[in-house]
């Protein structure tokens, strides 16, 4: 097999950090330097580039292509369609198998891979792919989600029926608590897409192998998922696709669906040269799903002192044309619909559509996110009825260890979420603003105000994630761990098929390791599937699922050290532990290094890791005990809006959040951190705006990030309540801080404002005339 | 595509006249984006990195006469003083990395309606001066410069040597409205500049029209109603905000709406007008 350059390589982790610490990430200082190699930087002499033709509507029918011209063209090697995939049509998630390759006689989205070209030049291919020539029949996009949820007379979108999933949760009797309520609040909320806005764009090589298979350097959040789709695609057994994590740019969620893979695979196959792809931005916008819009209508109502007496909540998430994780984002939006709330009498109805809109499924707090935008808005509305303040309407109503979820779920775990308010509330405020730095400034160095029309407002946002997969799933993960002398060191290889997408996996791995094994010296090997499925970077999971992997395998490695012992030292010892690079007695004390006891032998063990199973949904109810953790995160955000112009400039956020136990702080800070800034983006600038199914901004002039000077300083209060059931007590920490964070940014610009607000993100002109839509 | 490297102003203008179709480039700030994305396919690049006089300031007469390839980082540095309005409005131009490379002369080639030297260099009245082999030196106010969307007054076979520009002789302030606190293309924007010895202030609006504009009836109002020994007189400045909105002709875009854009340009019209008038009443008492 020859190897790219720029591929993968063992990389020794730095550092001597154990769990708890915060060693140098293996990563940290190559990207930091520019010298990571990412997915797009791979390389192979001879290698061919790879182009796609995407559909420029949103929902045509494609009377005929013609790429004779194309393929004509000097320079070409090849141009697909979907005549030529090999083996299945379709692929997708969750066993829906409902997107195609390669468009078959329609498109249902812009952007849709219709042909791919092969050629010896990126710009060839380009120029080659705008000579395939294609009739067109444009139809009327079908771009109502409402109507798609709702109107058996509105056409499908494609052969799976609208809705894609409905989740009803049905608690108690919310007709007669109706009668009961003394406050009654409704609102109607609206979340726009948002995108992962992940920088390394879809790439990676694919190279045709002598036994008729191919190998492929990608860039994905679980390897052996996409395999389970590349596989049947190309018509080749599972063993002929040697798949290799190649350095992934960002991922977010918007790597759980295949991009390129088959793509590049197809062409490497026909032409039996390595072919490389990649997307540029503007593409890469339309080659992977978004955030799903949400369209929420709510009513609580409560008693006059504030407890909540019912919820009817009813979500509609456009999924665009093709299922994706669409039903996995309705299942936590249907669970988690009303947050971390002790509620009595609940009707959720949780829906999930096909449209001709872009396609939309799995982004960080999927499913989660949306409903917790609505959830809290209701919340402070809900205050402001009972005249309460924000805190104390969610005191009292609070979750907490033993309470039970809309679905019937208890919560296992230490829940302190009072607490966590009461802390939030408590932390010292910001000084009040200075208008002498412009910088500090809503506008900032744009230079829109002096000090004039700004006012300061404060808010509060919880939010409850569920870790791991729900709904019955078994999402194990597998870790093949392996101890030898090298250069006179005592050295573990730890191998997962876990991805790395910039979260810090590949540091905590090698911190689980030295911990179970004594070892400073730690090796992690390149993600491949020359090991078993360690399931997808996501869900807030890894530390979890294949940090507990990691320790499982070290622990059976470790055993193994101490089968040694009586081998190398002629007698037992009961009490055997593995410390400082010493195999250490706890009677006896320090026995012998473990370079002694292992001499030249290697020990290699793989063991799987499973969480505690979950259960479905009900179909009529909801009811199950359906998620394996939860996660918390509380923020509290302070604002300065200059409410003339609706301008917003985040001041602070401080957030408290419940991490189980800290297996590297800079990491968890960095996930709090990171998290928080995607909910700013969400609550005040990141949208796709999209008219007609058509994406009206797909570039990063138009498609705002925040950059430092709107993501301020971040206050954290760190809590570890050990969940007794996972590795260590850890929680997964990703995507709590992205729930919370956009209502509580929302709710802080509606305390400065006194406006409703009740769409994200938040534009200057809902501020400024805020009966426009 | 051809690679012309001049390495003076003479060549330049030589290859220039040779090859119209040739697209210079200075900071490549715009050029290399728009050739990632496919806009252009342009024949040739002509590239004016190895021109020294388009890096170079001087003052002719007092009169400020600024290569086109000096960059924002060096407009900030070192003609902070002279040109504030200006320097404010290239410290909003993107990120470190992009003002280390974008120049004025660029941003006047592309002549973009979001453009943010346009709007002080409006607000000044600043000349630019363009030059061909064949026809020479012309010298163009920047308010005929602007003649269409992404169109200027330049002909195919001229460049850009400078633009020209009196130092301030009062206030000068530059706002620029975008959704994002720094890094952002201007939703619409607003410059005025105060010429206390003419008794005239300049305007310039950016992002509000097909082109940067002035607004002109703002401008003639200020001259005739302005007490220039006084307060600002509340009224005075209302007036001026609505003339200022109402030069503005904007659309609805992915940035923004038409009614938002001209409600900003009236708040920023108030508030640049405010500074600029308590600087001028604080200097003179001084
Ligand atoms: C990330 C990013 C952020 C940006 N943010 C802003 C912003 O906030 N505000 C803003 O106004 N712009 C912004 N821009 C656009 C750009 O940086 C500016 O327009 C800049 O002034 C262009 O200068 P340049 O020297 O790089 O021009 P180039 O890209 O080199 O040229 C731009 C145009 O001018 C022509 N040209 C250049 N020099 C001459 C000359 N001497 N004679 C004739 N024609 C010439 C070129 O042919 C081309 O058409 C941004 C760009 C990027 C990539």
């Amino acid at each position: 097999m020859t190897i790219p350059l720029r591929a993968p390589r063992d990389i020794a982790a730095p550092g001597t950090g154990r769990v708890g610490d915060s060693p140098l990430r293996p990563d940290g200082t190559l990207k930091v330097k520019g010298e990571f190699a990412y997915s797009s930087d791979l390389w192979m002499d001879g290698m061919l580039w790879g182009a796609t033709l995407r559909s420029p509507h949103p929902r045509a029918r494609i009377v005929s292509i013609d790429i004779a011209e194309a393929l004509a063209h000097p320079g070409v090697h090849a141009v697909l369609t979907h005549e030529d995939v090999p083996g299945r049509k379709h692929y997708g998630l969750d066993h829906t198998w409902d997107q195609p390759v390669l468009a078959i006689g329609e498109v249902r989205h812009q952007g849709e891979p219709i042909a791919l070209v092969a050629a010896d030049h990126p710009e060839t291919a380009r120029r080659a792919m705008d000579k395939i020539r294609i009739e067109w029949e444009v139809l009327e996009p079908l771009v109502d989600a409402r109507r798609a949820a709702f109107d058996p007379a509105y056409p499908q979108v494609q052969e799976r029926k609208n809705p894609a999933r409905h989740q009803p949760v049905r608690v108690g009797d919310v007709a007669r608590a109706k009668q009961e309520a003394e406050v009654v609040v409704t609102g109607v909320y609206e979340v726009g897409i948002q995108d992962q806005a992940f920088l390394g764009p879809e790439s990676g090589l694919a190279v045709p192998a002598e036994d008729g298979g191919v190998d492929l350097y990608v860039a994905t959040q679980w390897m052996h998922n996409d395999l389970k789709q590349i596989a049947p695609c190309l018509g080749l057994p599972e063993e002929k696709i040697r798949m290799t994590l190649s350095g992934v740019g960002g991922a977010f969620g918007g790597r759980e669906d295949l991009s390129m893979q088959i793509h590049a695979a197809m062409l490497a196959l026909r032409t039996g040269r390595p072919v490389k792809m990649v997307y540029n931005r503007h593409e890469s916008f339309f080659g992977h799903v978004h955030r799903h819009p949400a369209q929420m209508r709510y009513e609580y109502g409560a008693t006059r002192d504030g407890k909540i007496l019912y919820a009817d909540v009813e979500i509609i998430l456009d999924g665009g044309a093709y299922t994706s994780a669409t039903l996995n984002v309705v299942g936590n939006a249907a669970s988690l619909g009303v947050g971390p709330y002790e509620i009595p009498n609940i009707k959720i109805d949780a829906y999930g559509v096909y449209t001709n809109n872009p396609p939309c499924g799995a982004m960080r707090g999927f499913g989660a996110v949306q409903a917790c935008f609505a959830y809290e808005s209701m919340m402070d509305k809900l205050a402001a009825a009972c005249g309460l303040d924000p805190v104390t309407i969610r005191q009292i109503n609070a979750c907490k260890q033993g309470s039970k979820l809309a679905t019937g779920q208890v919560i296992e775990a230490p829940l302190p979420m009072a607490e966590m308010l009461q802390t939030a509330r408590e932390l010292p405020l910001p000084p009040p603003l200075d208008p002498t730095d412009l910088r500090n400034l809503p506008g900032g160095a744009s230079q829109t105000t002096h000090g004039e029309g700004v006012r300061r407002g404060i808010g509060y946002g919880v939010g409850i994630k569920n870790i791991c997969f729900s709904e019955g799933f078994d999402d194990y993960s597998t870790a093949r761990v392996r101890l030898e002398v090298i250069g006179g060191e005592a050295t573990a290889l730890v191998h997962t098929a876990a991805a790395e997408v910039g979260q810090g996996l590949v540091t905590i791995e090698a911190q689980i390791a030295r911990t179970e094994l004594g070892v400073d010296r730690v090796v992690i090997h390149p993600a491949d599937n020359r090991v078993g499925d360690a399931g997808s970077s996501s869900a807030s999971r890894q530390s979890y699922m294949t940090g507990g992997a990691v320790k499982v395998a070290c622990e059976a490695v470790r055993e193994r050290v101490f089968e040694l012992v009586p081998v190398r030292l002629g007698r037992t010892y009961p009490d055997l532990s593995l410390e400082g690079g010493k195999v250490v007695s706890a009677s006896a004390g320090v026995l012998a290094s473990i370079e002694d006891v292992l001499g030249e032998e290697v020990i290699e063990e793989t063991r799987e890791f499973h969480h505690h199973p979950t259960t479905g949904m009900d179909p009529v109810t909801g009811q199950g005990s359906t998620h394996t953790q939860l996660a918390m995160c509380v923020h509290r955000a302070v604002v300065d809006v200059d409410v003339e112009l609706g301008l917003v400039k985040v001041v602070e956020l401080a957030a408290v959040q419940d991490v189980g136990k800290v297996i590297n702080r800079v990491s968890v800070e960095g996930q709090i951190h990171g998290g928080s800034a995607q909910g700013l983006g969400l609550a005040v600038m990141e949208e796709i705006v999209v008219t007609g199914g058509k994406v009206r901004n797909p570039s990063f002039t138009d498609y705002l990030i925040p950059t430092v000077l709107d993501m301020p300083p971040m206050r954290l209060e760190i809590l570890e309540n050990a969940d007794p059931r996972a590795p260590y007590g850890l929680r997964g920490v990703g995507e709590p801080p992205t729930l919370s964070s956009t209502p509580a940014i929302v709710a802080a610009i509606r305390d400065a404002t006194g406006l409703d607000l009740n769409r994200v993100p938040v534009r200057p002109e809902h501020i400024t005339s805020p009966a426009a839509p | 595509m051809d690679f012309l490297r001049p390495t003076t102003w003479e060549e330049a203008l030589a290859a220039k006249a040779d090859q119209p179709e040739a697209m210079p480039i200075q900071g490549g700030t715009d050029v290399m984006v728009e050739i990632n994305f496919d806009v252009h396919r342009p024949p040739a690049l002509l590239d004016l990195g190895r021109v020294p006089e388009l890096f170079t300031w001087e003052q002719v007469d007092g009169v400020y006469r600024v290569g086109a390839g000096v960059p924002y980082v060096r407009i900030i540095e070192e003609l902070g003083e002279a040109l504030p309005g200006l320097a404010q409005a290239a410290r909003t131009v993107g990120s470190p990395q992009i003002r280390n490379r974008g120049t004025v002369g660029g941003n006047l080639g592309a002549a973009s309606p979001a453009g943010d030297s346009h709007p002080p260099l409006l607000a000044a009245g600043a000349m630019i001066e363009v030059e061909s082999r064949d026809r020479g030196v012309r010298m163009i106010p920047a308010h005929e410069f602007y003649v269409g969307v992404k169109k200027s007054a330049l002909e195919p076979d001229e460049l850009i040597r400078a633009f020209w520009t009196k130092p301030a002789s009062g206030p000068q302030y530059f706002s620029k409205v975008g959704t994002r606190n720094a890094m952002v293309i201007a939703v619409c924007s607003f410059a005025i500049a105060l010429h206390p010895e003419e008794r005239r202030v300049g305007t310039g609006i950016g992002s509000a029209a097909p082109t940067p504009r002035r607004a002109p009836a703002a401008e003639e109002f200020l001259a005739a109603e302005l007490d220039w020994d006084a307060p600002l007189d509340p009224a005075v400045v209302r007036r001026f905000e609505e003339l200022a909105a109402q030069a503005a002709s904007p659309i609805d875009d992915v940035r923004g709406t038409a009614d938002y854009r001209r409600h900003a340009i009236s708040v920023m019209a108030r508030r640049t007008l405010t500074w600029a008038w308590n600087d001028y009443l604080r200097r003179r008492a001084a």
